[in-house]
């Protein structure tokens, strides 16, 4: 029964990522059941961007759903839920009015909702599954006010009518602000993210993976919606704002990872650095769009597209290898792993590619789409105000910032977990998972590889995607069959030359070493100064790694130093145990949710006063109220 | 900085153009110091030193070999952080009981081809502290020893042209 | 087509044989700055000859990432050395990728040879990671911002594009903005193959260690390997330094003497920034690890006040 549901969604995936790739490939359909809902019925348009994020859904379900199949065994609940969750994703994509993507949304947040509570007995999870449900209905209250303030004032609830009305720029302003801020809640911008690193942790492995990899990026389709289409043209700052917040949730994001000893909560904060790399290149090509450069309007929409796409693959693929390993060994915390390399073969090399492509490195997906950010961000010279220049020096820095931040955090959960000797038994006696499992890493990893390959195949279909949502005539040249050419001769990428070079240059070495090495090896223990005893708590942790990040951003960090030392009964000298932890304080909760929160608990307690308890005062109160609508009827 | 760059320019090269080779410093042991060593390391010779519990007399004067005065680096030598990169151990003391593990496991840890110079009166047999029970005495009683400079401690001009002598380099 | 094909090879040879002599060129001048004679500059060819017989002693711990990274490293060092201007303003790969392109795959090495440090399971080897990739990732907004102010002139971010721009207007060279990217530059080089005050090439010190700690389990034709990469990413970067922000000699097109004048040019200017380079290790001291970030944090003010100031003077 529970296998049938998973292959179901398979099969729901695989035809949504079908119809999907038709979707950006340029067929167009439209479904209207005007009967089956009040206020404009159900309605569903399949255009080119819509089928770029329905492929998105359909093809990241397959293997999640094949990972599931594989842990039928340990997740018995939620299957409906799931079901349901994948349904209602691909749906938000398609909805073309008010009512139906509303519904959508709200199905897939309540789906999810169950599937981050689904272990009922944790604590975390209960903690988490609150958190997620406050946040995301706060962003749900903007999109609905939003909406029905749209409809209002354009007479409709169609999204064609929206496009065709003219609002009036306050108006417009408004809209915007209060979708995009239901937006990103979802996406998990900085500073509303907080629901994301507890609730992609504490869901079980292929609901964060799908969570992570298709989730949130519905969040970014929401804003490219409201910024270039449903909203028409918007001002200037629409864009700033966009990557603003694109460069503190990215630098932000990946600072919070690199410091977390959560294997699944550093994957959840990476999700936020790479939302925010999308919102860069959103925000560049909205600004461009607004400057009246449609060419590099499409490029920037094209690299966040890309990077969204991307995003998928490798996050899909690393919350499942964070599952394969939190299924073998029962702990998340990095600091208790180690040596998996050895227990766990091939979930180690899928993990290893995954972790390549988000550090952005060639020759995989992850660097074509940051090298597109970057292109689209280097050309902001053409618009002349140096204001925006600035804004454009920034997220430029940011981006290269969090590239190199990302290399570093990813080398942490790579190293740490999966090489050199088990920190902890559980650790040592892992072993490599069931078949459908790698065959669900396997098929994401090639895709990242293919993804990074195919740049020239992907990023002109993607272009062509932006070009018809911006309304730009002509498809923009993006280079021939090898070579990406962007804007003319501004810059080039050839990602299977770097690809080929980089494999004869390796084969080169190793003929050449072959020739001119003896060759000989000799097996012996690691150096470590001659000590008698190498054991895995002399190994590098995780918090060691993480420590001169902590001590060069200790202002964003703020951590605490806990040093816990329990000497012996008979004299102090005599030390038995030494704890040591160093936590980082987070400056959203103490600045801002906590403050809050305070406030709205002291509130709360003044109007406490009312509630005595006492039927007599509830009576007078009933009585008080009749008197005063008596006296104003 | 440019202070420093001035004086450093205006004293020109300090480093004595010879060695003083003093009377037989090297006492060779293996017989294969010869030809080998001296085909594989006349031109580059890295060394670990290893202190297996000296007085820290033999360190002094081996640390003086590195400064301008008699730079052996201008002979292709060079001391290296982890017997990994080493050619050679430059073992002195007389070997304590603690530092006989650690020194057999340096000289498992370093690669192939490779030899054991063993430098002062304590490494070649315990010195003054042969037949204490805190020592195993000499170094050759726990790794095989290839060449011996002698001295307590030897000074650097001796183990300079000692450790010429077992690469087969001129001065 | 054969003359590219030249120059290919020309480039191929400078960086893969001449990047040790590069390394002991320095060495020599820092050892005559303090008085010593010094090893001669073709010393470090005699290391990697040694270091190529000698057998190789590999931890038990380890895996096959420790046993591939001297490759892939050396491999993103020889790729590079197909795609920086060098002898000639478009060598062979220089449409395959611009300085983002380069820059990316030296991460590739700092990756996996942080990687390979972790795997050995000792404190050393994660200790040096742990502050090699910090310093990587603090250098990263630097260098992309210092490339983005020579871009901004050239209207491309392509190097051929931006060596042939700088090489028709030789005076832009000199503009403020310029020489603001490079000093900004300049500090990230020394960040970046870990020389001083960054990092001191010659310590034996673990704990003050960055570059040194990772390799500490390396032996024989492996360390030959990555010291050889360390070499020519030292190249790599002087010679971008020299030909980005003084691309003057940089021929545009391939011939037999095009490429020999090319050389010469690199040569002497190599030799330049050689002496440039020895006269700072010489004159400084390296800095606690904790005010790198410092060091770093003033090259990035620099590069974004040579930005600003070519948003203000264009």
């Amino acid at each position: 029964m529970t296998a049938l549901v998973y292959v179901l969604a398979v099969i729901v995936g695989l035809a949504a990522g079908a119809v999907g790739v038709g979707g950006m490939l340029g067929i167009g359909m439209t479904w209207r059941l005007p009967a089956l809902l009040p206020l404009g019925g159900v309605s569903l348009v399949l255009d080119p961007l819509a089928g770029v994020f329905l492929a998105l859904v359909g093809f990241a379900a397959v293997p999640a759903s094949l990972y599931a199949l594989g842990d039928t065994r340990r997740t018995p609940r939620g299957r409906v839920a799931y079901l349901l969750f994948v349904g209602a994703m691909a749906v938000v994509p398609l909805a073309a009015n008010a009512l139906t993507f509303l519904l959508a949304w709200e199905l897939m947040s309540l789906a999810s909702y169950v599937l981050v509570m689904h272990d009922r007995e944790s604590r975390e999870a209960i903690r988490a599954g609150w958190v997620y449900a406050v946040m995301t209905h706060a962003g749900v209250v903007c999109l609905v006010v939003g909406m029905l303030l749209l409809g209002t004032w354009t007479g409709s609830f169609e999204v064609g009518a929206w496009r065709a009305a003219a609002l009036a720029p306050g108006a417009r302003n408004l809209v915007w602000t209060l979708l995009a801020l239901g937006f990103a809640v979802k996406a998990g911008v900085i500073p509303l993210h907080v629901w994301l690193p507890l609730a992609h942790p504490a869901a079980p492995s292929h609901v964060s993976a799908l969570m992570s990899g298709v989730m949130i990026k519905l969040g970014v389709y929401g804003l490219i919606r409201i910024s270039l289409d449903w909203l028409g043209d918007g001002p200037a700052w629409w864009g700033t704002a966009i990557l603003l917040a694109g460069a503190v949730s990215a630098v932000v994001g990946v600072l919070s990872a690199i410091v977390d000893r959560d294997l699944k909560r550093v994957l959840a904060f990476s999700s936020i650095e790479n939302m925010g790399i999308i919102l860069i290149g959103l925000g560049a090509g909205v600004l461009y769009h607004a400057a009246g450069l449609p060419a590099l309007a499409v490029l920037g929409l094209t690299a966040a597209l890309y990077h969204a796409v991307n995003h998928a693959a490798f996050k899909t693929l690393l919350f499942l290898g964070a599952g394969a390993v939190v299924h073998a060994t029962g702990t998340r915390d990095m600091d208790a792993l180690g040596g998996l390399i050895k227990r766990m073969p091939w979930t180690t090399a899928c993990f290893l590619t995954g972790a390549v492509a988000i550090a952005a490195l060639p020759p995989l997906n992850g660097f074509v789409s940051e090298w597109l950010t970057f292109q689209a961000l280097l050309q902001n010279l053409l618009i002349e105000r140096p204001g925006v220049n600035l804004v454009f020096a920034l997220g430029i820095a940011a981006l290269a910032l969090t590239g190199g931040l990302a290399v570093a955090c990813f080398v942490r959960v790579f190293g740490i977990s999966f090489l050199a000797v088990p920190r902890s038994d559980a650790s040592a006696r892992a072993h490599e998972t069931e078949v459908p499992p790698r065959l669900a890493m396997t098929m994401l990893a090639v895709a990242c590889l293919a993804l990074g390959l195919g740049a020239t195949a992907v990023a002109p279909a993607l272009a062509r995607v932006g070009s018809e949502l911006i309304g730009v005539v002509g498809s923009l040249a993006l280079g021939d069959a090898l070579t990406l050419d962007v804007s003319g001769n501004f810059a080039s990428l050839s990602v299977p030359v770097v690809a080929v070079a980089l494999t004869l240059a390796g084969l080169g070495i190793v003929g050449g070493l072959a020739i001119t090495g003896r060759g000989r090896v000799r097996r012996y223990e690691t150096w470590s100064c001659g000590r008698m005893l190498q054991t895995p708590r002399m190994e590098y942790t995780a918090t060691a790694f993480a420590n001169p990040f902590k001590r060069v951003f200790h202002f964003f960090y703020r951590p605490v130093e806990q040093i816990d030392i329990a000497a012996h009964p008979a004299s102090r000298l005599f030390v038995q145990r030494i704890e040591y932890a160093n936590p980082t304080r987070s400056l959203f909760d103490d600045w801002l949710y906590r403050p809050l929160l305070d406030s709205v608990h002291r509130s709360v307690r003044v109007v406490r006063v009312l509630q005595s308890g006492s039927a007599n005062l509830y009576l007078a109160y009933i009585l008080l109220a009749l008197l005063v609508m008596l006296v104003f009827a | 900085m440019l202070r420093q760059l001035r004086a450093a320019l205006r004293a020109g090269v300090v480093t004595e153009p010879g060695v003083a080779t003093e009377s037989a410093p090297l006492e060779v042991v293996g017989a294969r110091l010869r030809e080998e060593i001296h085909r594989r390391f006349k031109r580059s010779l890295h060394i670990r030193q290893v202190d297996a519990g000296s007085c820290n007399g033999c360190e002094l004067e081996i640390s003086g070999l590195t400064g301008p005065h008699y730079d052996f680096e201008r002979f292709g030598l060079h001391l290296v952080a982890s017997p990994r990169h080493a050619d050679c151990l430059l073992v002195t003391g007389p070997v304590t009981l603690n530092m006989a593990e650690p020194l057999r496991r340096t000289w498992e840890a370093t690669p192939d081809p490779k030899f054991v110079i063993a430098v002062g009166d304590c490494g070649r047999d315990g010195g003054i502290f042969r037949g204490s029970y805190a020592v195993v005495g000499g170094v050759s009683s726990v790794v095989p020893v290839d060449a011996i400079i002698a001295g307590c401690p030897p000074s650097p001009a001796a183990l300079l042209a000692g450790l010429l002598a077992a690469i087969g380099r001129r001065p | 087509m054969i003359a590219d094909l030249v120059g290919a090879v020309v480039q191929l040879a400078l960086v893969s044989l001449g990047s040790p002599l590069l390394i002991g060129v320095v060495r020599t001048l820092k050892a005559r700055l303090v008085g010593r004679r010094g090893p001669s500059p073709w010393q470090p060819y005699a290391d990697l000859r040694k270091l190529l017989g000698k057998e190789r002693v590999v931890s038990t711990t380890t895996s096959w990432i420790f046993a591939v990274t001297p490759t892939i490293l050396a491999a993103t060092m020889l790729v590079s050395a197909l795609i920086v201007p060098l002898v000639i303003s478009r060598p062979a790969l220089g449409f395959a990728g611009n300085v983002i392109v380069l820059m990316y795959l030296f991460l590739i090495g700092t990756f996996f040879l942080a990687l390979a440090g972790l795997d050995a399971g000792s404190a050393f080897g994660g200790m040096g990671g742990s502050r090699e990739v910090a310093v990587a990732a603090l250098a990263e907004p630097t260098i992309v911002l210092a490339v983005f102010a020579l871009a901004m002139r050239a209207g491309t971010i392509n190097l051929g594009g931006v060596v042939e721009r700088v090489s028709t207007d030789p005076w832009v060279a000199l503009a403020p903005g310029h020489l603001l990217a490079f000093a900004a530059f300049f500090i990230v080089m020394l960040a970046e193959t870990g020389r001083l005050p960054v990092d001191n090439p010659a310590t034996h010190l673990e704990l003050t260690m960055i570059h040194e700690a990772m390799v500490l389990e390396y032996s024989g034709p492996d360390l030959a390997l990555i010291e050889w990469a360390a070499a020519m990413k030292l190249f790599l970067f002087m010679s971008l330094l020299a030909n980005l922000f003084f691309p003057w000699g940089v021929p545009t097109h391939a011939s037999v003497t095009t490429l020999a004048v090319g050389a010469i040019v690199l040569a002497a200017k190599l030799a330049v920034l050689a002496g440039l380079l020895a006269v700072m290790e010489t004159g400084v001291a390296k800095l606690r690890l904790f005010r790198v970030p410092e060091l770093l944090a003033g090259s990035f003010a620099l590069a974004l006040l040579s930005v600003t100031s070519m948003f203000l003077l264009r």
